[in-house]
Formats: structure tokens, sequence, C-alpha cells
């Protein structure tokens, strides 16, 4: 299946201050899909000049993030928005499902807790490789995972 | 990804691409491999991993267990920097996986060693 993403070229930030300059949007629904979402992660952090170690931590922190959307919360959507902000530019991904939600967000972010199989080192790990970490499961359900990373010049 | 035998050893790598079902069709094959063969070693080369995120720490520690449980002794070589760095911040440590450098030390760890003459014979042509 081949997807194309929605591009916005100055689309609305969600829960940040500073200006998106490119915002696209994919599918999180099937296994083909994490890896697109992946690669499409890896170029938006080349995109914002980050170096070879900060585009591995965001592109990890993006597989943990989609993959938990695939798993526990059945499929959502991936927004990757690259940032502007006076001394720096940034990459945010916001993840998004209509699944369960998490019952108790605490204990979810504590490593080596996982209600299936995982390691459970996907969402406390998630927030250690980011700079911004918010999550966010309203009360209809769903969860909705927003992070950022800064360059740092 | 193939897998070559030299001797006991049993040579493969992990790509990218690693999906739930590839990544289960892989240790079942390697398992398979290694009963079949009466392998004592395996080396795993993970030079091409751009990230190792928790599903992959868990591919590689569950071959690991399995491979051991059948006598053969896993190495995973080649681990690239920014992905070591990676991984700890996620907070995995591949409790119990043995690493090595590169496939050529990981092979020596295993018992294999270039011999002079194809040292310089493959000079410049770094094995990965
Ligand atoms: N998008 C989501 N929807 C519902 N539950 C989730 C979601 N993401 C994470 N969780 C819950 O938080 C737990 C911890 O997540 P994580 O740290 O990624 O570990 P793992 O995915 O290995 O279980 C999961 O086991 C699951 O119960
Ligand atoms: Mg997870």
């Amino acid at each position: 299946m081949v997807t194309t993403p929605r591009e916005t070229p100055a689309g609305r930030g969600w829960g940040g201050a500073a200006a998106a300059e490119h915002r696209t949007e994919y599918p999180v629904r099937t296994e083909e899909d994490l890896l697109e979402a992946r690669h499409a992660v890896r170029a938006a952090t080349l995109e914002t000049g980050f170096g070879l170690v900060d585009q591995t931590r965001v592109v990890t922190a993006a597989s943990e993030l989609v993959r938990n959307a695939y798993i526990h919360g059945g499929g959502g959507t991936l927004v990757i928005e690259r940032l502007r902000r006076p001394g720096g530019r940034g990459v945010r991904l916001t993840v998004s499902d209509a699944g369960p939600g998490i019952a108790n967000v605490d204990a979810a972010l504590a490593d080596g807790f996982s209600t299936g199989s995982g390691l459970g080192h996907g969402l406390g790990g998630a927030r250690r490789l980011m700079h911004e970490f918010r999550i966010d499961c309203p009360p209809g359900g769903g969860t909705i995972v927003c992070v950022t990373r800064w360059t740092s010049g | 990804m193939p897998i070559l035998r030299l001797g006991d050893v049993l040579v493969t790598g992990l790509l990218d691409e690693l999906d739930d079902r590839s990544a289960m069709a892989f240790v079942d094959e390697l398992t398979e491999r290694i009963t079949r063969e009466a392998a004592t070693g395996v080396l795993i080369d993970i030079s091409r991993l751009e990230i190792i995120d928790s599903f992959v720490a868990r591919t590689l520690s569950e071959l690991t267990t399995t491979a051991r449980l059948l006598g053969a002794r896993v190495i995973v070589a080649g681990m690239r920097p920014p992905v070591a760095i990676t991984l700890v911040e996620l907070g995995l440590k591949l409790h119990g996986v043995e690493t090595a450098l590169n496939a050529e030390a990981g092979m020596a760890a295993l018992g294999w060693y270039r011999t002079r003459s194809s040292r310089e014979g493959s000079r410049g042509d770094d094995a990965s």
C-alpha cells in the first residue's frame, strides 16, 4: 500500500509556541507504515540539520511511539513538524491513536512496565531521548504523545 | 539476510527493515540451522542497523538466549556508536548479549583468525 503524506507548509503546532515551518502526516496502521514513518522522521531530522547521534535519538523515539500506537492503540497517525525558534530548529512528533488510552501514565513511563510482551522501555525511553515530552489521554479514549527535540546551535 | 556457515560458526546479519514477521522468521530459521548444523557459534553483524529500538533489542536478547540453550554462543558485532549511545539512553543494556567491535573481532572471539596470507590478500577491504 502506498501512502501519500498530507503536506501543509505552515501547519499549526500542537502544544508549543515555536513556528512550524513544515508539517507532514503519516498513517500508522500497518508494519510497513512503521518503517515508512521512521524513514520520514529520519528525513526530517536531516533537513533540520541534526547530527548523527541526535538523528538516531529522534528516529529511535519515533520508532517506540509509532509501535506503541500500532500495538497498544490499534493504529493511529504520526505528525512530523519541523520547527524554528530563535536560536534553534527542532523536530516535533505527535503520535495519536484512538485506542484504550493509558490508565496509569506514571506506571507506563517506568522502565520495565509493560501490559504486553514488550520490554517496557519505549515510553520512558522516548522521554529521555527527547527534550520535550507530553502525553495526553483524553476522557473519550485514545492517546496523544507529543515529543520535541531541538538543535543545540 | 542469508545465513552462511564457516565451520562451526553461522554468520548472518540484521537489516533495518526488521518487522514482527521477519524477526520471528529469522529467529526460527537461525535456531533451525543451529540444530541442524550443530553450530557452536553465531555471529550477527549489526553494522547496517541505523537504530536499535526496544523491539530489535528484545529480538537480539531472545535470540541469544535461545541459541545458548541450543549450545551455541552468539556474538553481536559492529554496533554503530550513535546506536550504542541511544541504546543506553533508552535504558537497554542488552544483558547477556555478547558484543564485538566488528565482525572480524567477533569471529576471532569465536575462534576464527585471519591468516597472514588472507590478511595480505584482503588489505583495504574491510569485511562488513
Ligand atoms: N498508545 C498507547 N495506547 C495504550 N497504551 C499504551 C500506549 N503506549 C503505551 N501504552 C501502555 O504503556 C505501557 C508501556 O509502554 P512502553 O514503555 O512502550 O512498553 P511496551 O510497549 O514494551 O509495553 C504499555 O505496555 C501499554 O500498556
Ligand atoms: Mg513500547
